[in-house]
């Protein structure tokens, strides 16, 4: 019996006591617990969507309605070109973010600023070109409670479709302009010092955790709204 | 430190990894949903969806197992996180064909909703919806929408 109990600790001893059993920090348990919740959110609403979507007959077609970039005339048909570029803004942004986190375990703070500032760079640019997209289809005359467009087979459309576009990507959008304030005082913290001082740079890594998690719900949402 | 310093060259080279992973994947995604503008046959569009939530699902893993740092994390925490997800397997699947069973009951029993599909409006114009109709302007629509609806009534004609 004593055997098989001292056999079982080898592999189980993390929960004995004494020690994290997940070996983190308190706070990146907890942010994996915020954005596992956050996760069950954006579900919710992406979920929603494809239900409403799927009990209605018709649905605007994306292509027909994504389909203009800043600078174009009006009559312009670039489906999918904006949003790619969008897409590929946060990717970029992401991996700057994976960067500082890399360079504060390398207590490199130079690094950290840099990164840092690419990835600030990168959030504001996203939020542009979602200010500016929002601002174009509010021009066309989409709103919440308005829907300027028609279903793909050319029946008339319901207010569902822009309803759940200007919720759901304004949801993600308040997410990154959440992200995009929290890596501002992360970087005004690191200009501080005060990650010097503690002699870890973990809040980074926190912060890089919330924003890798905003990529990826733009990983969804883009597939849900732009290509399906 | 030298622990990380010996670690240095393999973050590096796994981050430029999974970044030419997503780019490719997001590539592919944009190729294909390009290629879909074009095609009208419903399976195949179906085909090509199937294989964009693939990528989709593929991408998220990457993000979440390379970027957010959790491949590399203890069983414990991994288990925490990715099990209470596995209930979004049940949400779609339930609410999915929830949401198809209440379309085909509508179309079975509710012959509004099932005209609603078959009447076909003018592109780019200011179009009466259901919400729209609501407002004040719907008074000043009402002639306008006159004229439209005998022209619906040609366009089923001639689809018929």
């Amino acid at each position: 019996m004593s055997n098989v109990t001292t056999a079982s600790t080898k592999e189980a001893k993390w929960w004995n006591g004494g020690k994290s059993p997940f070996d983190v920090e308190y706070g990146k348990v907890m942010m994996w617990y915020f954005l596992m919740s956050d996760a069950f959110t954006f579900g919710a609403f992406l979920i929603a969507y494809g239900t409403v979507r799927f009990s209605t007959n018709g649905w605007p077609n994306p292509n027909e309605v994504f389909k203009s970039y800043p600078f174009a005339g009006e009559g312009t048909n670039a489906p999918l070109v904006f949003v790619s570029i969008m897409t590929f803004i946060l990717i970029v942004s992401s991996v700057t973010m994976v960067l500082a986190v890399h360079a504060g375990k390398m207590m490199d703070k130079k690094g950290v600023v840099r990164n840092m500032i690419w990835t600030i760079i990168g959030g504001i640019a996203f939020l542009s070109c979602q200010a500016w997209e929002w601002n174009h289809l509010h021009h066309e005359g989409a709103w919440w409670g308005m829907n300027p467009f028609i279903n793909s087979d050319g029946t008339a459309s319901t207010t569902n479709f822009t309803n759940f576009f200007f919720t759901i990507t304004g949801f993600h959008g308040f997410h990154v302009l959440s992200g995009v304030v929290i890596n501002i005082i992360m970087l005004i913290m690191t200009l501080t010092n005060q990650f010097e001082k503690r002699g870890h740079y973990l809040m980074i890594e926190k912060a890089g955790l919330y924003w890798h998690f905003v990529d990826l719900v733009w990983v969804f949402v883009f597939t849900c709204f732009y290509l399906l | 430190m030298s622990e990380n310093t010996h670690d240095h060259h393999d973050v590096i080279a796994e981050i430029k990894k999974v970044t030419i992973i997503l780019s490719v994947l997001t590539i592919i995604e944009l190729i294909l949903g390009f290629w879909m503008i074009g095609i009208t046959s419903e399976g195949m569009r179906l085909a090509i969806k199937g294989t964009i939530v693939i990528l989709m699902l593929a991408k998220a893993f990457y993000i979440v197992a390379y970027f957010m740092h959790l491949k590399h994390e203890l069983k414990n925490l991994i288990m925490t996180i990715v099990v209470p997800l596995a209930l979004f397997i049940w949400f779609i699947t339930a609410f999915l064909s929830d949401g198809n069973s209440f379309r085909n009951l509508r179309n079975t029993y509710d012959p509004h909703f099932k005209e609603q599909a078959t009447i076909k409006v003018e592109a780019k114009e200011e179009v009466a919806h259901a919400t729209d109709a609501k407002e004040s302007k719907s008074d000043a629509k009402e002639g306008k929408s006159e004229a439209k609806e005998s022209k619906s009534e040609a366009t089923e004609t001639k689809k018929d």
